[in-house]
């Protein structure tokens, strides 16, 4: 969790400094939910992320270096610039990227999970949407499509209370999401976003069903946005009072310090220890990170396919002349005129 | 060898590489205890069982969405569209899922969405669509669309054998109505390479799947009656396109008309044009013509449909107004 908001806070920076090319999502408030979940899962099980679980993709070895260079669109990021900020995955180390139209990662998912079915694998699947993904026909078609195959999926359900400004009351008419679980006849539960054990614990219990050939669970972590949709988001939709509230009586790792130095003897410099080792990795990756350069524009041209592994630039753009311009003709052209001559 | 259908010849595909390769599995509406709304997969469940064999709900963006996850893993899924016009439900997931996948994510997607396609079946606005030129348009996506049997089978293996999302366009018109013998062995065709359907010096009809056989009617009797000699390219790939057989055939003939079932605006006719514009200019005789159907949904009566798709007619007279330039 410590992690996760120092990478963010230094992505702030950099996003201030312009070295950041595309937008900042944030996970401020609410890291338990990506970081408990995750842990929740085997070395062997995949998980597909959100915009706000960067912690998830920590958890699974992704590395602050990859994370900056992505978000600084450098050509050695992992995705080569080709794609935005934590838009990228690995499925030997367990997570697959996602795309931005939302609820399009569960019946992926669900393909993914119903693999294992089928290859009598002991893996298993994980999904994170929003509070506003749930709306969408892919969540509703994937998770009832999972729920159908009986696949070794958990579907998590994080209402943060906001899908960019619109709250959930407009976003749906259930008194809560952990309701649809019913509709789907799929076990549903529903925890403390902010408590990163109970998260950890909820999400166990639904991995535990899963791996036993029991199916998909839907849970639902409440917890808070406390930043905007993304860092240009000035979040004027939000009632007073409403974010500070949140940060004063509700964050996830004040409430995880406090565990760890009242039930479990960590003392004050335990923790400055952790907050410092974490600070000079983000020090240090940030150093890696900016070291890289931009991608080759060519580079652009490559793998949209297998075969053909790559396009070629288009005339206007390498020089190399059209057909126009190297004069290619058909023999006898120009003799169109000349009377009984075909040409 | 038995002559077989054109939907025979897709199911013997289907079947000879599900026996090749255990990771080739089908998933779709109706497909497994009924064998599919056409019978395309009949069969399939009683031999491969029902983890290979998926009933699926109703539900194009799962089950096109799932296959993506399962190819991920290395499974090869054959997605059926019960009806061509349902690939519509899907357009979010294969247009910005799966054909950006290995761009974007370096992500493998070998799976074929295929279905029934196409007109003249009197089937009304949303059992006759050509959708086809709205995934030509996306990176990342092959389309073929076969015209006889034979081919059928060679590229649905093909499809199926591609590393990449193939989208396997099957005219409903002729799943019954063609018959061939099939080449013995491991009939492979190649994605990408089209076909001569016909041999000719004067003009060059350039089409594919049931039109070409409004093409190959509209020559006979062009040959009869004007002593015309007709040259006919069936693309049968449309994505990867082989600019090489258009462009040779154009240059071979100078004069060239596009044929296709789809819709006009839009259509892949308008690219062909523009491509022989760019490569082979010089070598028209006259301006390169489109014979397609009319820009309106497929309406249902027979008097309408006829009137809003291409006719062996309205070829013969195309052909005509363009050797006559």
């Amino acid at each position: 969790m410590r992690l996760t908001r120092t990478l963010e806070e230094r992505l702030v920076a950099l996003y201030r400094q312009t070295k950041v090319v595309g937008g900042l999502f944030r996970s401020l408030g609410q890291e338990a939910d990506a970081v408990g979940t995750a842990y929740a899962l085997e070395r062997r099980d995949i998980l597909s992320p959100l915009i706000r679980n960067l912690g998830a993709m920590l958890v699974k070895g992704a590395t602050p270096v990859e994370i900056l260079k992505q978000y600084m669109a450098k050509g050695d990021s992992p995705t080569r610039g080709r794609e935005l900020n934590i838009h990228f995955g690995d499925t030997e180390r367990g997570f697959i990227g996602q795309i931005s139209p939302l609820g399009d990662m569960v019946p992926v998912m669900a393909g993914v999970t119903l693999t294992f079915k089928i290859r009598h694998e002991s893996r298993v699947g994980l999904v994170y949407v929003g509070d506003g993904a749930t709306s969408t026909g892919a969540f509703h078609e994937g998770i009832n499509f999972a729920a159908v195959q009986r696949c070794p999926l958990v579907v998590i359900v994080e209402n943060n209370g906001y899908a960019y400004s619109t709250p959930i009351a407009k976003q749906t008419a259930a008194k809560q999401f952990v309701d649809k679980a019913i509709g789907y006849g799929i076990p549903g539960e529903q925890a403390d976003g902010n408590d990163v054990l109970a998260v950890y614990d909820v999400t166990k219990r639904a991995v535990d069903r899963a791996r036993r050939g029991e199916g998909v669970t839907l849970v639902e972590l409440m917890t808070y946005r406390r930043k905007g949709h993304a860092e240009h988001d000035n979040q004027s939709y939000v009632p007073a009072g409403e974010i500070e509230r949140w940060e004063r009586e509700n964050d996830p790792i004040t409430r995880y310090v406090a565990r760890l130095t009242s039930e479990f003897d960590f003392s004050t410099s335990d923790i400055e220890a952790v907050d410092e080792s974490v600070r000079r990795v983000v020090d240090d990756a940030t150093d890696i990170a900016e070291r890289s350069g931009p991608p080759e524009p060519l580079d652009a041209l490559v793998g949209v396919y297998a075969d053909p592994p790559a396009s070629s630039p288009l005339w206007f753009r390498d020089g190399s002349g059209s057909v126009v311009e190297v004069h290619e003709r058909p023999e006898g052209w120009g003799t169109y005129n000349t009377p009984g001559e075909k040409h | 060898m038995a002559e077989i259908t054109y939907l025979e010849a897709i199911r013997e595909a289907l079947f000879e590489e599900m026996e090749r390769d255990v990771n080739v599995m089908c998933l779709g509406e109706d497909i497994g205890a009924y064998g599919g709304a056409f019978k395309v997969t009949d069969g399939l469940l009683d031999t491969f069982g029902e983890t290979r064999v998926i009933d699926s709900p109703i539900s194009e963006i799962a089950i096109v969405g799932a296959a993506a996850g399962a190819a991920h893993m290395g499974m090869r899924p054959v997605v059926e569209m019960q009806f061509i016009d349902f690939m519509a439900n899907a357009y979010d997931m294969l247009t910005n899922y799966v054909a950006t996948a290995r761009y974007r994510a370096f992500l493998p997607c070998p799976m074929v969405v295929r279905g029934p396609s196409g007109g003249y079946v009197r089937g009304g606005p949303f059992h006759s669509q050509n959708p086809e030129a709205g995934f030509i348009h996306t990176p990342g996506l092959k389309v073929v669309y076969p015209s006889t049997a034979q081919d059928a089978k060679g590229l649905m293996k093909s499809a199926i054998r591609d590393d990449d999302c193939v989208l396997f366009f099957e005219h409903k018109y002729l799943y019954r109505r063609i018959k061939a013998e099939m080449p013995a062995g491991d009939h492979i065709v190649p994605i990408g390479k089209a076909r001569i359907a016909r041999e000719g010096r004067d003009l060059s009809i350039i089409t594919y799947a049931a039109t070409v056989w409004k093409a190959l009617d509209a020559a006979d009797q062009l040959e009869k009656e004007d002593g015309l000699s007709v040259e006919i390219v069936d693309l049968r790939s449309l994505a990867p396109l082989d600019d090489d057989a258009v462009q040779a055939t154009v240059r071979k003939t100078n004069r060239v008309l596009i044929v296709h079932e789809d819709t006009r605006t839009g259509g892949l006719a308008g690219e062909i044009t523009a491509r022989i514009n760019e490569s082979s200019f010089a070598w028209l005789d006259a301006p390169v013509l489109r014979v397609t159907a009319h820009d309106v949904p497929l309406p249902y009566a027979p008097s309408l449909e006829d009137y809003v798709l291409p006719q062996t007619a309205d070829i013969v007279r195309a052909a005509r107004t363009l050797a006559a330039y």
